[in-house]
């Protein structure tokens, strides 16, 4: 693209670490997002980096209320412009997992419960990566983090990662999928169709953290490919509750090849972790069963 | 002139009338979760909006930390923005609160008094409100409906104006002003929205001027920004009551401009309290002034700002202050007693004896006013001025009971 096409209302010089898969993502979703725009986000990595004084990355209005209460804010903003008969203005809240998945998810089922136009996009580093990476709920299994160290007594996450997607889909919204930074056409596309949703809106979007994930910064889309590839996070798309789009990888690969180059489960490939190994796979067997890919 | 501006007058219940003046105030947007305690106020505007009576958006919250967050982002947005809680929802609405009044958003608040648990207790004292006096919110105490419904038209003008731009609140005792009736008058709307103009905002989110809020700062300015937001509530004082005498210019009524002083000018004894009490007090200052006693009594009708200068001139020439608190900070003592305490220290000033009473309910009765009068008198004239708070007319028999 050129000239005024290239234009990004997410703009360069941020303080993002090399290769974050947050920054990536967010700078794929503004290019896709349009103009006339407010976008919300709770506190977190992209708050972190986007905005310190001075030197705002936002080139459209940008609002960072608290932890847990950016789809509440995103709420009051919506109801502000339609009270002024805006219909244009869209509203779009870029969350962390930390924000979505633990303190934030209250208010995140109340806004969804609601009919406002209002796309939420949680984009997932499966950590407070910022804070030291320790975990959170979208954390999974089996991942060293500085709250789930390995030990004798500790193998890591010893639970499950919740299934966000399932649970945005429970409110009964318009429009739900999933994407990645390793499918930038694919994610602005649903970016799109999230904003011109008549009603509340959800992406989950995976994002790695070099950091977090222990691996190098230029991996950062090579991972968010792999984790599709094995299954592991599966590309989809909801319409009015029913799926209407599988991203289907050619060839399902196993597990290991996305999990054993990440320092956060290099404790798996022992001996005594074997069990929770296969306990992954069988978690990336279940979605190619449930989204029919050939294994 | 005054007859002109009155829509109504009648016997009405306070949450009533709150709402019908909140209505002509004409908020765009109004947010609210109905956790017990709520009170009628929100069901009122509910039912206001139903029937077309009002035309503003009403967001039915899944919490009060949500309710506060939804006029957050629609007073950002550029509305007028309106919530009502109590008690723990207050407490729920803290963090937020402190957000408002750090990102300068004058959403309007009404605290509606109650005890915080446990034990859990539904009644009034002030206890709920007080936890937010560090946040940087106005909090206007009132004493009646008349002054509930009164306040609740001038706190939006201060709120707003562009020297403030803070959240304020106005502090009603629950159950005492909420769910008793009273004569009210109601303003014509037409006179409130002259009084109080359309909000026009300073800074709003505009696509097409966009703005940053809530930015990642350093330790080399935020101890600035924390500043200007202090200053903001200390100037605000001037807004406040520039407003009351506006108010009291077109409709007749004024409640005092911080402090409110009653029989004060020749008081060798004041009483200082907020809120419903004031009136109790009234009462028992009548009966001992019958009795020769030199007695008075000073409302803080402004608690946030904080009536610093007006307590130390109001204070000056009695020489024994009582101060009636329905809050406490645990092993601190009364709050509202220990700041006029701070206040007066260093300063020519009385002694000052701080009861701790109205906890969860307790009715101060005029009598009990009477004897805190004499049992501080005694206290005052043999030297032995309790050095903190006390818990007036504590139970002793429940104290010593070995079940508790």
């Amino acid at each position: 693209m050129e000239g005024k096409d290239r234009k990004n209302n997410f703009a360069p010089g941020h303080n993002a670490c090399p290769g974050c898969g947050a920054a990536i993502g967010v700078r794929q979703i503004m290019r896709a997002a349009g103009e006339n725009i407010i976008v919300v986000s709770p506190t977190g990595c992209l708050e972190t980096f986007s905005s310190p004084y001075g030197g705002s990355a936002w080139e459209v209005p940008w609002v960072h209320p608290l932890f847990e209460n950016a789809p509440a804010v995103a709420t009051g903003i919506k109801a502000a412009l339609k009270h002024q008969g805006n219909e244009e203005t869209r509203v779009l809240v870029i969350g962390g997992d930390g924000a979505t998945y633990d303190i934030g998810m209250g208010s995140l089922s109340g806004m969804l419960e609601r009919e406002d136009e209002i796309l939420y996009i949680c984009y997932d580093n499966e950590g407070y990566m910022n804070t030291g990476i320790q975990r959170s709920s979208a954390t999974p299994y089996g991942a060293k983090t500085s709250t789930t160290p390995i030990g004798v007594c500790s193998f890591g996450e010893s639970c499950r990662k919740k299934d966000l997607l399932e649970i945005a889909r429970a409110h009964h919204i318009k429009y739900a999928a999933s994407g990645t930074i390793a499918y930038p056409q694919d994610l602005m596309k649903k970016v799109k169709k999230g904003l011109a949703t008549k009603g509340p809106a959800f992406i989950h979007l995976l994002t790695p953290c070099s950091l977090g994930w222990g691996i190098e910064p230029e991996a950062t889309i090579e991972f968010s490919k792999l984790a599709v590839e094995t299954a592991l996070f599966p590309l989809v798309e909801y319409e009015n509750g029913e799926l209407v789009n599988i991203f289907i990888p050619k060839k399902i690969k196993p597990v290991d090849e996305y999990l054993k180059k990440q320092k956060r489960y290099t404790h798996l490939f022992s001996k005594e972790n074997a069990g929770v190994l296969a306990e992954i796979q069988e978690m990336a067997d279940a979605n190619s069963r449930k989204y029919g890919f050939r294994q | 002139m005054r007859n002109a501006l009155i829509k109504k007058k009648e016997v009405m219940q306070g949450s009533i009338a709150v709402a019908e003046a909140v209505k002509s105030a004409r908020p765009g947007v109004i947010a609210a979760y109905p956790i017990t305690p709520q009170t009628y106020i929100i069901e009122h505007l509910a039912t206001l909006i139903a029937n077309g009576e009002l035309k503003s958006r009403y967001v039915r919250a899944d919490s009060e930390f949500s309710a506060a967050s939804i006029v957050y982002g629609s007073v950002a947005a550029g509305e007028r923005s309106y919530t009502a809680s109590s008690s723990q929802g207050l407490l729920l609405m803290t963090e937020v609160i402190f957000n408002m009044a750090g990102t300068r958003l004058p959403v309007v608040i009404t605290g509606v008094n109650r005890s915080i648990s446990p034990p859990i207790n539904i009644q009034n004292d002030h206890q709920d409100t007080m936890v937010l006096r560090d946040s940087g919110i106005i909090q206007l105490y009132v004493e009646n409906i008349q002054e509930a419904v009164d306040t609740h038209i001038q706190i939006f003008k201060i709120a707003e104006d562009k020297e403030v731009l803070l959240p304020a609140m106005v502090c009603m005792d629950g159950f005492v002003i909420s769910h008793t009736y009273e004569p009210v008058t109601i303003w014509k709307d037409e006179a409130v929205q002259e009084f109080l103009p359309p909000f026009s905002p300073v800074y709003k989110t505009d696509p097409q001027n966009p703005l940053t809020y809530g930015s990642l700062t350093d330790d080399d300015k935020v101890t600035e920004f924390k500043y200007m937001t202090n200053e903001a509530l200390v100037k605000s004082k001037k807004k406040i009551i520039a407003v009351a005498r506006e108010f009291q210019e077109i409709f007749g009524n004024h409640y005092g401009d911080l402090l409110q002083e009653y029989r004060t000018e020749d008081a060798e004894i004041i009483l200082v309290a907020m809120g419903t009490v004031i009136s109790t007090i009234k009462v028992a200052v009548d009966a001992l002034r019958k009795n020769g006693k030199k007695v008075g009594v000073i409302k803080v009708r402004s608690y946030r700002p904080f009536p610093d200068e007006e307590l130390r001139t109001a204070l000056s020439k009695c020489r024994l202050a009582v101060v009636v608190d329905k809050s406490y900070s645990c092993s601190s003592g009364g709050i509202l007693g220990s700041e006029i305490k701070a206040c007066l220290y260093n300063q020519r000033g009385p002694s000052i004896i701080n009861y701790i009473a109205g906890i969860g309910g307790r009715e101060i009765f005029p009598e009990t006013i009477k004897d805190m009068v004499v049992k501080s008198e005694k206290l005052a004239e043999s030297g032995k001025i309790p050095d903190g708070s006390v818990f007036f007319d504590l139970n002793k028999q429940l104290l010593n009971n070995q079940l508790l």
